[in-house]
């Protein structure tokens, strides 16, 4: 199997509230997958479903082949950096490269020797005195150095200034060259997944928008505008993500899987922050007619 | 070696912006055959992106016949582009630049111009259906 992660229709409950339904993705092996969606959509839900921290409460998740966190050996093949890079404040940088030298199995000593050194961190200092943009990169040695196969990294960027996220991302995509290993990162920053991701999940609502290959997506998406019309007239295989109108114009997002041949359109490409936001609104507009109850109480 | 730029608001891919950055090389002689590209490395630790991105320029380079890629030691350059004629091409900026000023004297506007010039660059050019 070629897949870091599949789910069929996988789903997380806290209580009577689902974090994330019905969710089925299967992701080819040596991609960055880009994890986007608003807050409270189930990203970090399914990271740390990938990770074994979470059990689904139905359906099913494989990764790498395997159940998450069931074995010393499922736990040694996926690295994991949760959300703001934790780590132990009271320890210096060396304790934590110690500490990970005793918890996992396949430890690089020497390659978490060396990013240390590169990133001209002192091993003496420690954790809590660390920049947030020097703790992830410790956080990221530590994931790196157990020599995993998958990294799931939870919004690894949000809290870092412009020049440590684009450190972090570069630490990140040499990993990536020199060892061939799969990520899954989620974020806000589109513009920082569009340079790194070559796979994009979208998710909202608790539920997967759109999932696939960017180069795939961005082709087989397109921005329409011309004289307005009635979008209910397009060709069969053109659906239509967004659409906004004036009296004379009317400007589209759609989905085709061939080429548009109508001379009306102006077309342009898209970039993968019209995608998110297109799909983003959409289930957003998709959600609150669904709840009519509050149209009532309006 | 050269060393490779991006420009994330141009709206092209990344790897079609590595893709033309070389055959501009080429173009202007900055490359020759024997010369290597950059590793994706050495292009990933510099622009932060993925690192699949390079290696997808490369490969549309390689189907191109312009470089090979040499397992063990990198890709290097095997073939080179003609470079454009420097007087054809003060020729052609000469009648766009006279176009221009008849465009201008007509009374269209910059917004109009380049209307028109994108329309007809598109139309020779079949661009815009992907």
């Amino acid at each position: 199997m070629n897949a870091i992660v599949e789910t069929g229709a996988v789903g997380k409950k806290y209580g009577r509230q689902w974090a994330l339904r019905d969710c089925t993705l299967t992701i080819p092996a040596g991609k960055v997958v880009g994890l986007v969606g608003p807050n409270g959509a189930g990203k970090t839900t399914l990271l740390q479903l990938a990770a074994g921290l979470l059990t689904p409460t139905s359906g099913t998740i494989t990764v790498l082949g395997g159940q998450p966190g069931t074995s010393p050996a499922q736990l040694a093949k996926v690295g994991f950096v949760a959300q703001d890079a934790p780590a132990y404040a009271r320890l210096s940088v060396a304790a934590h490269l110690r500490m990970g030298d005793w918890l996992n199995p396949d430890w690089d000593g020497e390659l978490a020797g060396h990013r240390i050194e590169r990133l001209g961190l002192d091993p003496r200092q420690r954790a809590g005195s660390l920049s947030g943009g020097q703790r992830a990169q410790l956080a990221l040695t530590i994931a790196v150095a157990k020599r995993p196969e998958l990294i799931l990294l939870d919004e690894p960027v949000a809290s870092l200034d412009p020049l440590a996220r684009r450190e972090f991302l570069q630490s990140l995509m040499e990993v990536v060259a020199e060892h061939g290993t799969s990520v899954m990162l989620s974020s806000h920053l589109i513009a920082d997944l569009e340079r790194v991701c070559d796979y994009l999940v979208v998710l909202v609502a608790s539920r997967v928008q759109l999932a696939g290959e960017v180069s795939e997506l961005l082709a087989s998406h397109h921005r329409l505008s011309g004289p307005r019309r009635d979008p209910g007239t397009l060709p069969a295989n053109q659906e239509v993500i967004e659409a906004s109108h004036t009296d004379r114009q009317s400007t589209l997002l759609i989905r085709s899987d061939g080429p548009v041949l109508d001379p009306a359109w102006t077309i342009r490409p898209v970039t993968m922050d019209d995608l998110v936001l297109a799909y983003m609104s959409r289930a957003r507009d998709a959600e609150t007619s669904r709840r009519p109850g509050l149209e009532v109480v309006r | 070696m050269i060393e490779f730029q991006l420009d994330a608001g141009s709206g092209v891919a990344t790897y079609l912006q590595l893709v033309q950055q070389v055959h501009q090389a080429l173009q202007l002689g900055l490359l020759k055959p024997g010369d290597q590209l950059p590793t994706a490395q050495q292009v990933v630790a510099r622009l932060a992106i993925n690192p699949n991105t390079v290696l997808k320029a490369y490969r549309d380079l390689e189907r191109e016949g312009l470089v090979r890629a040499r397992p063990g030691q990198g890709t290097f350059v095997v073939r080179t582009l003609p470079r454009t004629d420097p007087v054809a091409q003060a020729r052609f900026l000469a009648s766009m630049a006279e176009w221009l000023r008849s465009a201008r004297s007509a009374g269209l506007g910059p917004d109009d111009i380049e209307a028109i010039y994108r329309t007809a660059f598109r139309d020779c050019f079949a661009e815009g259906v992907a």
